[in-house]
């Protein structure tokens, strides 16, 4: 890559990082709506974590939330509104390619990712009791999980900026999270849920990055070729979608 | 010498209907170019064929030389597009925005300067969404202008500003043509194609009507007039058997002659004989208006 595309990226990354943070919407689903929940459901036992603290059980689970967050919702809706404004339109008459583009996007949510990853970590050791698996954790699992993840959803987010009108990528992007909340084992286990409702969330892909990020921080898990399959298959799936339906205007 | 644009058999078509009808026309190097039509004429579809973001159904279109589309990473580094509108993120600043964009060329103007000439220097720190309309067209006109472009396309770029800033505006498009770049803009303002351009290209229902600098077309169409004022509502037929020309109502009291000013004196004998009162015989100003409404039959902002 030439030193020019390699400023081009940065610049643009820079600027998707910094409106992402200036968005108070933005901020309020990838940071507030995770901590929220965590905050909440490990002071409050109201939720069944059979035989576990309810933090231990939560950290994983929102972390996959955080990634959610950032990839496909606050993506998705910004990029939606970058078409409405024609932004994009505009980032299309210069030398900034679109493939540029996407990358610098994805920089900025793996950005938005660590600092999320800090912060939850961070409040979840310091004020909730969270003991860190130490020796146990799987590093190289929990990076192949969040870049899945990532991919996966983001694709997703893309693929409704593309398609959707700037709205209608609010819409779904806040439903599609919702629905993935309840069906993404991040609140309360799977098998709480009918079997038939379980065996489908497991096919959609936040169960999936839970469970993996669950094995990698140390729990108990038998289904991680699974998880990584099912995972993967969104992850490429959903950025193919979201580069057929790509549109600068 | 080679045209920086040239447009040959243009067609594109939205729903059946022919926007752009076979347009063509060349844009010679350092030019100050006009596409002057009323709305829905079709002239954004045009420069946004030229600037490579509609795919045109027949016909060719070059910049510099180059496909729009098909050699879009050569042409977009020569290219300085503005937009009618839109274009920034709402949470950027000017200064951010114009920084963005000189970030992506390999040797842009000087963002703090730019931002002073396009009169943005007291606002380069607020929020697009927090600027006026004409603030925000003049940012995009920066934006146009940040990566030392040899071709500018602009589409309608005074819309919106005002006065002051109009003639600003002028100012830095003379400035350009002055250093040798290109320019190719819209408009539906018809001082600005006859003050600013080296020509004009007249463009309605998707075709060019006329193509020639504003004074040779104004010289060409232009045929000579005398307004007549009165406080009277007057019968045009029996004006016009008397004085032996045609004559046309201009609006309440006013009455455009199809004469010059030869005649000004035979013309207001000719009242004062009839015992008709007048208050003034003028020569009309001829100007591009007329010449647009002669081609066209109709006022450009109708």
């Amino acid at each position: 890559m030439s030193a020019a595309a390699v400023r081009r990226i940065r610049a643009q990354a820079v600027m998707e990082l910094r409106m992402m943070l200036r968005n108070g919407e933005s901020v309020l689903v990838t940071f507030g709506i995770p901590l929220v929940l965590l905050v909440f459901f490990s002071m409050v036992d109201v939720l069944p974590h059979e035989g576990q603290r309810s933090v231990e059980f939560l950290v994983p689970g929102v972390l996959a939330l955080a990634v959610m967050s950032a990839a496909m919702v606050s993506l998705g809706i910004a990029t939606g509104f970058e078409r409405f404004y024609l932004v994009l339109k505009r980032l299309g008459a210069t030398p900034l390619r679109r493939r540029e583009l996407v990358v610098a996007k994805i920089l900025s949510v793996l950005a938005i990712e660590a600092i999320q990853i800090a912060v939850i970590l961070g409040i979840a050791l310091a004020g909730l009791g969270y003991r860190a698996p130490g020796q146990a954790v799987r590093g190289w699992l929990a990076l192949t999980a969040v870049g899945l993840g990532t991919a996966a959803f983001a694709g997703l987010g893309l693929a409704m900026a593309g398609r959707l009108r700037a709205m209608g990528t609010l819409a779904v992007a806040n439903v599609a999270y919702l629905a993935l909340l309840l069906l993404g084992g991040i609140a309360f286990p799977l098998d709480r849920l009918p079997a038939p409702v379980a065996a489908l969330a497991r096919l959609l892909p936040a169960a999936p990055l839970a469970d993996l990020l669950r094995a990698a921080l140390g729990s108990p898990t038998g289904t991680v070729g699974a998880d990584l399959a099912v995972l993967a298959v969104w992850a490429c799936a959903a950025t193919a979608l979201a580069s057929a339906t790509f549109r600068w205007e | 010498m080679q045209p920086a644009i040239e447009v040959r058999g243009l067609v594109k078509t939205y729903g059946g209907q022919r926007v752009v009808d076979g347009l063509s026309f060349d844009v010679p190097a350092g030019a100050i170019f006009a596409l002057l039509g009323p709305n829905g004429a079709g002239k954004t579809t045009t420069v946004e064929c030229i600037e490579g973001f509609r795919i045109p159904d027949a016909g060719a279109v070059r910049v510099l030389g180059r496909d729009p589309r098909r050699q879009r990473q050569a042409v977009v580094g020569t290219l300085g597009v503005m937009l009618q509108e839109g274009g920034a993120y709402q949470a950027a600043t000017p200064a951010e925005m114009a920084r963005l964009h000189a970030s992506f060329y390999p040797n842009p103007v000087d963002v703090p300067g730019l931002l002073a000439d396009v009169g943005l220097a007291g606002v380069a720190q607020q929020r697009y969404r927090s600027l006026s309309g004409g603030q925000k067209q003049r940012l995009n006109l920066a934006l146009a202008l940040v990566g030392r472009p040899e071709v500018v396309i602009l589409d309608e770029p005074t819309a919106g500003m005002d006065p002051q800033a109009r003639l600003a505006t002028w100012d830095m498009l003379r400035g350009l043509r002055e250093r040798g770049v290109t320019v190719l803009l819209t408009t539906h303002f018809m001082d600005e194609a006859e003050r600013l351009s080296d020509t004009v290209a007249v463009i309605d229902q998707g075709r060019v009507l006329a193509l020639d600098s504003p004074a040779e077309l104004v010289g060409r169409m232009h045929s000579p007039r005398l307004l007549v004022t009165t406080a009277r509502d007057l019968d045009v037929a029996e004006v016009a058997a008397g004085l032996g020309a045609q004559v046309s109502a201009d609006g309440a009291g006013r009455y455009l002659i199809a004469a010059g000013p030869e005649s000004i004196a035979r013309v207001s004998a000719w009242f004062a004989a009839s015992g008709i009162p007048i208050t003034g015989v003028t020569t009309a100003r001829g100007g591009l208006e007329e010449v647009f409404l002669q081609l066209t039959g109709r006022r450009v902002r109708e």
